[in-house]
């Protein structure tokens, strides 16, 4: 009797393997199916754009000891150009003998133009419940100058090639309680976390897609999240040190990562799940 | 105060398709802060849209409604030039009107 039991436990486990593998195969693909539909349905009402224009306030808005608006503010293309600006940062910049990231090139202007002091300008770098990122409306509103404008990094001058070339280290640097590297995720094809697929940066294609769709508005976070914030919770992922807002670690891999989408059509602030 | 609405009003056919972003927490009152304590219930309330002073559209919302909401509706008798004005009122009884003209 007990064998008989064993016996038809063993077919009903092995036939309920056999629906399972058929059940996970076809549901992952309409999953992601799904979740595309998902964002294009959502992305005619992209928060982003409150967002965009909280940013285009306080960029035109006098602030800070100076009284000064950032109006003035050279983000690569000349004083108050914003336009396409986004498409060509990280770059080096003479004034301050840095490669800087947007995010660090706000904080450069709003201390020399506005007065304030490094500390004030990078509080509150990320949003959260009952506190508004100024950083990351100015960001929404930079970066939304941008779209259509096509990916073009140059890394001709020294310290952006060296940029380059730290980021690259430390996007393979394997680390941590987890013994993780960037590429340990993102350098090999058809891998997610969770249900999210995740770009293989490596590639041409993937990079182009995965960087241009930078920054974001987080549906689950009701958050528009920058660059840095992204490279951040990476890290924390990762169980890596935090990374420290718009550290020169953190603008080397902005860099690595941005050359390598050199091409691709920037399309962002863009919506995420 | 509030942020401004983001406020869209195109002429689709016959029919005005108006599209609204709101700046809004909508906090549904079960959520529990990082020190245990219940964050308050803080939503919209009610929402109307008028046009030429005749209401076109009077909701009423509740907590269910997400974060910074998207209201989209089309309505007749619109046409290029026009007003819409739209009123939200939360549970706090905090208010915003923003208005758009009709393109």
């Amino acid at each position: 009797m007990n064998r008989l039991a064993g016996a038809i436990c063993t077919i009903f486990a092995a036939a309920s393997i056999g629906t399972w593998a058929q059940f996970e195969t076809s549901t992952s693909r309409t999953t992601v199916q799904e979740i595309e539909r998902y964002r294009e349905a959502l992305a005619d009402g992209n928060p982003a754009e409150l967002w965009e224009a909280r940013g285009e306030a306080l960029w035109k808005e006098k602030r800070g000891p100076k009284g000064a608006t950032l109006e003035q503010c050279d983000l690569g293309r000349g004083p108050g150009v914003v336009k396409g600006a986004y498409a060509q940062l990280p770059k080096y910049f003479a004034d301050t003998n840095k490669v800087e990231d947007l995010e660090s090139r706000l904080v450069t202007c709003m201390v020399t133009l506005q007065g304030f002091t490094p500390e004030q300008a990078k509080k509150d770098p990320f949003g959260g419940p009952g506190k508004k990122s100024n950083i990351e409306a100015l960001v929404a509103y930079v970066t939304a100058a941008s779209r259509g404008a096509p990916m073009n990094v140059s890394i001709t001058h020294p310290r952006e090639e060296e940029a380059y070339e730290i980021g690259k280290r430390i996007f393979f640097h394997r680390g941590g309680p987890h013994d993780f590297s960037c590429a340990s995720c993102h350098g090999l094809d058809n891998q997610r976390i969770r249900l999210q697929d995740l770009p293989n940066l490596t590639r041409t294609a993937d990079a182009q897609r995965a960087y241009t769709s930078w920054p974001a508005y987080r549906v689950s976070q009701g958050e528009v999240r920058s660059f840095q914030w992204r490279l951040y919770d990476c890290f924390r992922q990762q169980r890596f040190p935090e990374l420290e807002f718009t550290s020169d670690a953190s603008v080397a891999l902005t860099m690595f990562l941005a050359k390598n989408a050199n091409g691709g059509v920037f399309n962002a602030p863009s919506i995420k799940r | 105060m509030s942020d401004p609405m983001k406020i869209r009003a195109t002429m689709a056919g016959d029919k005005v398709e108006v599209k609204v972003l709101m700046s809004h927490e909508m906090e549904t009152g079960q959520r529990k802060d990082s020190k245990g304590a219940t964050v308050p219930a803080w939503f919209i309330q009610n929402v109307t849209a008028t046009h030429n002073g005749k209401t076109v559209l009077s909701a009423e919302w509740g907590p269910a409604v997400s974060k910074n909401p998207f209201l989209s509706f089309r309505f007749a008798g619109g046409k290029p030039g026009d007003k819409v004005i739209i009123t939200w009122t939360d549970n706090k009884g905090d208010k915003r009107t923003d208005e758009a003209t009709i393109s």
